[in-house]
């Protein structure tokens, strides 16, 4: 008994081991499956993955609109204070007064990419984009103003 | 071309000694010059060697773990061992302040010398053997157990407790697996009946030992390659480095130069072993010969001894990687459990088998 385990043991061992080293043998003789991004060097041709959060953009449709409705909802919800929202009074054609958006601050430096403004916006007015290339020498540059000048808010935006 | 191929080493050492005697009178004196220029060229060999390893270790581990190694420093990052080198030759050797001074300045020089010694009985090709001594197989396994005295130098003088107990974990270690090395090494000196590693290479004319002796002898060599890589710290036995886990174990204190002597006599390790693993159970430089087909075998003749030697080396020294990158690490507990339960009786039993094939004459 003891000496059908011992044997059993042994025996088992030596196959999942095999097991083991066919697996390694076979990523050592098919090159094809490196997954290394050759990153300087691929430029061209790099393509991120669909849900890669790079830097928050606000995107213009035609006519210069956006979906910004001044709600302040992402100021609220960055944690380290990254955005700032400055809004103004925009006098409405049927005579109201209602509350727009008057420039959308945006502190590259400060944002640590968490995609909480994102998910809080409820009219979808920004989005994460794909680039990630922000090295600049200057940090003034980094503080990045949203909304396009002249851009308004789209029709049927609550 | 023919004659490339047919060069032999005799004609260079012979021309070298006559050289010599011709232009210094002194016997002794000649002596002494061929031995530093023998010194010289293994130590350069040594280097290029640990280079070589060092940079094939990377790249194979690589692809294995399915990446690319280094690519950037020199043509697909041939140079980096170079760059490595040479950023720990910057480094400030530290010698910790309660420290053995005398056995921790001591120690690398111990681990390496011994490491080198081992490589003098070694025939790399035919006619190519720095010392044919008529012990060469009991000197090998006999220099190789005294590395244990430098690895044990350096846990205890680094006066840190877990180097301490990285240096006792490997001398258990290797103690122990001496003894399954030992019985392989012996099953195939029971056949061939001599330890010196010229007869050896030479009985295996008609054939190697692996395929000759089959079965007993192929059990040998399963024990041989498990029981080295343990010999050598490495593979899935080298709890006493633990890269993760006891920092580096013996060798945590060490930096800068002496560092580097460590890792140098690892890799002679690895190639000594996979060069007497080539030598007694692959044939050393002995062609693949199959007993008595004369045509097979002198076409077999044509390719150069030492083209196969350093191929069956290259061969084991790539399995023993593979053994790196694929197994995890043993516990210490286990790694003695494999060793005192499964392949000490195993080897026992295995020369009991080996000794009767060779008294009955059942191998080819």
């Amino acid at each position: 008994m003891f000496l059908k385990d011992y044997f059993s043991t042994i025996y088992k061992s030596v196959r999942s081991l095999l097991k083991g080293m066919k697996l390694t043998g076979y990523y050592f003789t098919h090159p094809k499956e490196i997954v290394t991004e050759q990153y300087p060097d691929n430029r061209g041709t790099l393509k991120m993955a669909d849900r890669f959060r790079g830097e928050v953009v606000m995107p213009h449709f035609e006519g210069n609109e956006h979906r910004c409705t001044g709600c302040q909802a992402c100021e609220i919800a960055c944690p380290n204070g990254t955005i700032k929202i400055i809004t103004k009074q925009e006098l409405q054609p049927d005579g109201k007064k209602k509350k727009r958006l008057d420039t959308f601050v945006y502190h590259l430096e400060l944002c640590t990419m968490c995609n909480l403004c994102v998910v809080a916006c409820p009219s979808d007015a920004i989005v994460m984009a794909q680039t990630f290339e922000h090295s600049v020498y200057d940090k003034k540059q980094l503080k990045k103003i949203l909304n396009k000048p002249d851009s308004k808010l789209m029709e049927g935006v609550e | 071309m023919k004659l490339l191929l047919a060069y032999s080493f005799a004609n260079l050492t012979s021309a070298i000694h006559s050289g010599l005697s011709g232009s210094m009178g002194n016997e002794t004196l000649v002596l002494i010059t061929e031995m530093v220029i023998t010194g010289i060229c293994l130590l350069g060999f040594l280097v290029i060697l640990s280079f070589f390893l060092g940079y094939m270790e990377r790249k194979v581990a690589a692809f294995m773990q399915i990446r690319l190694g280094p690519n950037r420093v020199g043509p697909k990052g041939s140079l980096q061992i170079v760059a490595d080198t040479v950023k720990l030759l910057f480094k400030e050797g530290l010698t910790p302040d309660a420290s053995d001074k005398f056995l921790f300045n001591l120690a690398p020089f111990i681990v390496v010398v011994t490491s080198m010694l081992v490589m003098a009985p070694m025939a790399f090709a035919k006619g190519f053997q720095i010392w044919d001594l008529n012990i060469g197989i009991l000197y090998v396994s006999s220099i190789s157990s005294m590395g244990v005295i430098g690895i044990l130098m350096a846990g205890w003088s680094s006066n840190n407790k877990y180097s301490l107990l990285g240096a006792m974990r490997s001398g258990a270690q290797i103690v122990s697996y001496e003894l399954s090395i030992g019985l392989s090494l012996i099953s195939i000196v029971i056949l061939t009946g001599s330890l010196r590693i010229s007869d050896i290479v030479m009985s295996q004319q008609n054939g190697w030992w692996l395929f000759k002796g089959h079965i007993p002898v192929i059990i040998s060599f399963i024990i041989f390659i498990i029981a080295s890589t343990a010999e050598i710290n490495r593979a899935p036995f080298d709890l006493a480095e633990a890269e993760s886990e006891l920092t580096a174990g013996f060798h945590t204190e060490y930096s800068g130069m002496k560092f580097a002597m460590f890792l140098l006599s690892e890799y002679i390790n690895l190639f000594v072993v996979s060069a007497i693993a080539a030598t007694i159970f692959l044939g050393g430089w002995m062609p693949f010969h199959i007993g008595s087909w004369e045509g097979f075998n002198h076409i077999m003749d044509y390719i150069p001894s030492s083209l196969w030697f350093f191929g069956k080396t290259f061969f084991i020294i790539f399995v023993i990687m593979w053994f790196r990158w694929t197994f995890p690490r043993l516990r210490v507990d286990q790694l003695l459990n494999l060793e005192w339960k499964y392949l000490l009786p195993i080897s026992m039993v295995n020369i009991l088998l080996v000794t009767l094939i060779a008294i009955m004459g059942w191998h080819f």
